[in-house]
């Protein structure tokens, strides 16, 4: 199959990036619970321990603080590590490591010593898993000098995305989403990177800018082909990367079009949705025909019941609206 | 003797550079030249000498707030650590750490960090780094009594015997968590003891012995090299200073919290007064050898702290580098 035609699921994506990164890089590991456990980490692992071995791919004991710990460690000493939370909410454990001492190391040591590590997060939302195996704490870890904070949607950014996140010298948040497990698309074969800081144009449109960001991408297509049979023409951006954020995009964008609906899958108070739309009101007031609305997660922790999760979790619809109120149409 | 004349010179070479540094520091605290937080390691020379004289220059360490000594004592350049805690642009970390952030990585000084226990498992890292390379390194980890309330120790002394990593633990029980009494914060003495359920071979040691520190962590190292880590170390000692600055927490000043006959007992161990008459009595090192010493690291100190006191601080242009390394 050529390499243009060859479509994989966005976790195999992931696991193609890994096994291309480790057989290029001797120093490239990857720790944290459950990679040996395709309940945990899907099929992002498949393969890995048969080809490099129990050393470089570690299944841990349920220690995420000191697991986590131990991938900045060996960072600081040469490595190029992930570590994974195969739910993201475990990562809470691991905040010490992470943005006391991976975010802070380089400013706080004169940028005598890189951290070459990539933390990887998994947003495992909706099975009726409430509260502490759904969170999306993208934002939290935005706030933070010293991290950037990658969040692909496509098969496609997820390697590319992972490739750049362990090439790059520094602490890199990569979050997925499981939603995004099993879309496909076409994924190169080829050993390639996305560059962290870089949004893309997923959608040419002159009405409306729609920012989204991982699951609610594919949500904003959506919406947008039916708004199209009304004639309504949206334009989705998605920044790949919230942090460095890709706000030049978004300005050229929205001199265009002058409304802005932002999509984020985290909660709406002190949200990436909240941080765009300051940006908006900073650098492209004078664009803005209409207020910036956000479509997010309420301010409510994570339901369990069904039924709840349905209102709980934007979708399409949500951002189809959004888009309507704002267009008054 | 096993040891070398030429080593046991380095050995008090070694802490009193160390201790003179520490000593330096206390005027300009108190004149507030120095206005970061300055966690003085005098009286726990003998620990950062013993271990890092058994260290290969390649081998990591990893610090906590109190890591003066862990720094100098492992090769650290001397200029650059006086300079980072006056925060001047010629630090070791550009006046961007101060007195709590010393690295140096020519010589295996990974880090330091005052989050306690904070930097254990960045310990357990440099090992596990160590370990999928095959490169016999062996990383330590210098932490302190207090530390041993983290949850964090417990997971990395889990993590480094299951997979035998090469990592030495290193207690310095000063019996003081900042301002608490090690019997305020823990129902046993016995630090050494909490490596042992982790089948983690587990050793206490006279911290202010340096000739004791320094074999019982080689025979440590050699373990480490040879696949048989990790290793628990715990060194009694006593802070001679405060928890922070030179006097908060001493006997005879508003914040005092230590009874003064302890602080009596524990000056007459102080570790190079202990190693002085060892040098003198037992192998035949002369007072003038001895001032000779003295009067060399007076002089490099001295140097030392002119040349941070010349040294520019940080340009405010230059706020927002070293976020990101490139």
């Amino acid at each position: 199959m050529s390499s243009q035609t060859r479509k994989l699921s966005y976790s195999l994506a992931i696991n193609e990036a890994f096994h291309q990164l480790m057989e290029r890089d001797e120093s490239v590991m990857l720790i944290g619970q459950g990679v040996k456990s395709p309940w945990y980490v899907g099929n992002t692992a498949l393969g890995l321990i048969p080809r490099f071995g129990e050393r470089r791919i570690i299944d841990t004991p349920v220690s995420e603080n000191a697991m986590t710990g131990a991938a900045v460690g060996a960072a600081l000493a040469g490595m190029r590590t992930i570590v994974v939370h195969p739910r993201m909410d475990f990562m809470l454990y691991a905040i010490d490591p992470i943005i006391n001492e991976a975010a802070n190391w380089s400013y706080m040591n004169g940028g005598k010593l890189p951290v070459p590590i990539v933390i990887w997060g998994v947003i495992n939302r909706g099975g009726e898993q409430g509260a502490q195996h759904s969170q999306a704490l993208q934002a939290m870890f935005a706030h933070v000098p010293g991290l950037k904070v990658v969040m692909p949607a496509t098969p496609y950014d997820a390697k590319g995305l992972m490739i750049a996140a362990v090439l790059d010298n520094n602490p890199v948040i990569f979050i997925d989403d499981r939603w995004l497990y099993n879309t496909e698309d076409v994924v190169p074969e080829e050993f390639y990177s996305i560059p962290i800081g870089k949004g893309i144009i997923r959608r040419e449109g002159k009405d409306i800018t729609v920012v989204a960001i991982s699951y609610l991408v594919p949500e904003a297509v959506k919406a947008a082909e039916e708004l199209a049979l009304d004639g309504i023409s949206v334009e989705i951006i998605d920044p790949r990367t919230v942090k460095p954020l890709d706000y030049d995009l978004i300005h050229q964008s929205l001199q265009k079009t002058g409304r802005l609906v932002v999509a984020d899958g985290g909660w709406k108070t002190g949200g990436i949705a909240a941080e765009i739309a300051a940006l908006a009101a900073e650098k492209s007031f004078s664009n803005l025909k209409a207020p910036v609305v956000r479509v997010a997660l309420p301010d409510v922790p994570a339901p369990a019941s069904r039924t709840l999760e349905e209102a709980y979790y934007p979708r399409s619809k949500d951002i189809c609206s959004a888009i309507r109120k704002l267009l008054n149409r | 003797m096993p040891y070398t004349n030429k080593q046991l010179a380095g050995f008090y070479r070694s802490m009193l550079r160390i201790r003179i540094c520490e000593e330096g520091f206390v005027e300009p605290i108190n004149n507030r030249e120095i206005l970061c937080p300055v966690h003085l390691c005098s009286g726990e020379e003998a620990i950062a000498t013993g271990v890092c004289s058994a260290l290969q220059k390649d081998d990591y360490v990893f610090g906590n707030h109190r890591s003066h000594g862990h720094y100098l004592a492992k090769g650290g350049d001397l200029k650059a650590m006086i300079a980072e805690v006056f925060c001047r642009d010629t630090g070791c970390s550009r006046g961007r750490g101060g007195s709590m952030h010393l690295i140096d990585p020519s010589c295996g000084m990974l880090g330091s960090a005052p989050i306690v226990a904070g930097t254990i498992s960045l310990a357990l890292g440099a090992a596990m780094a160590s370990w999928v390379r095959g490169s016999g390194q062996v990383a330590v980890s210098f932490f302190g009594d207090g530390a041993t309330g983290e949850g964090v120790l417990y997971e990395s002394l889990n993590f480094a015997a299951l997979k035998t990593l090469p990592i030495i633990f290193i207690c310095e029980n000063n019996l003081y968590s900042t301002h608490l009494s090690i019997d305020e914060i823990r129902v046993s003495r016995n630090i050494y003891k909490i490596g042992l359920p982790f089948g983690e071979k587990s050793y206490r040691v006279d911290g202010n012995d340096v000739l004791r520190v320094h074999e019982q962590t080689t025979k440590a190292v050699e373990l480490c090299r040879n696949g048989k880590g990790p290793v628990f170390i715990e060194c009694l000692t006593y802070r001679q200073r405060g928890h922070v600055g030179p006097d908060d927490n001493v006997q005879g000043t508003h914040t005092d919290i230590r009874p003064a006959n302890e602080i009596k007992k524990w000056m007459k161990k102080d570790p190079i007064k202990l190693f002085e008459k060892y040098l003198l009595s037992q192998a035949g090192f002369t007072s003038g050898d001895l001032k000779k010493i003295q009067h060399a690291v007076d002089d490099e100190v001295q140097e030392a702290f002119d040349f941070a006191r010349m040294s520019p601080f940080p340009a405010q242009e230059d706020l927002t580098r070293h976020v990101f390394s490139n």
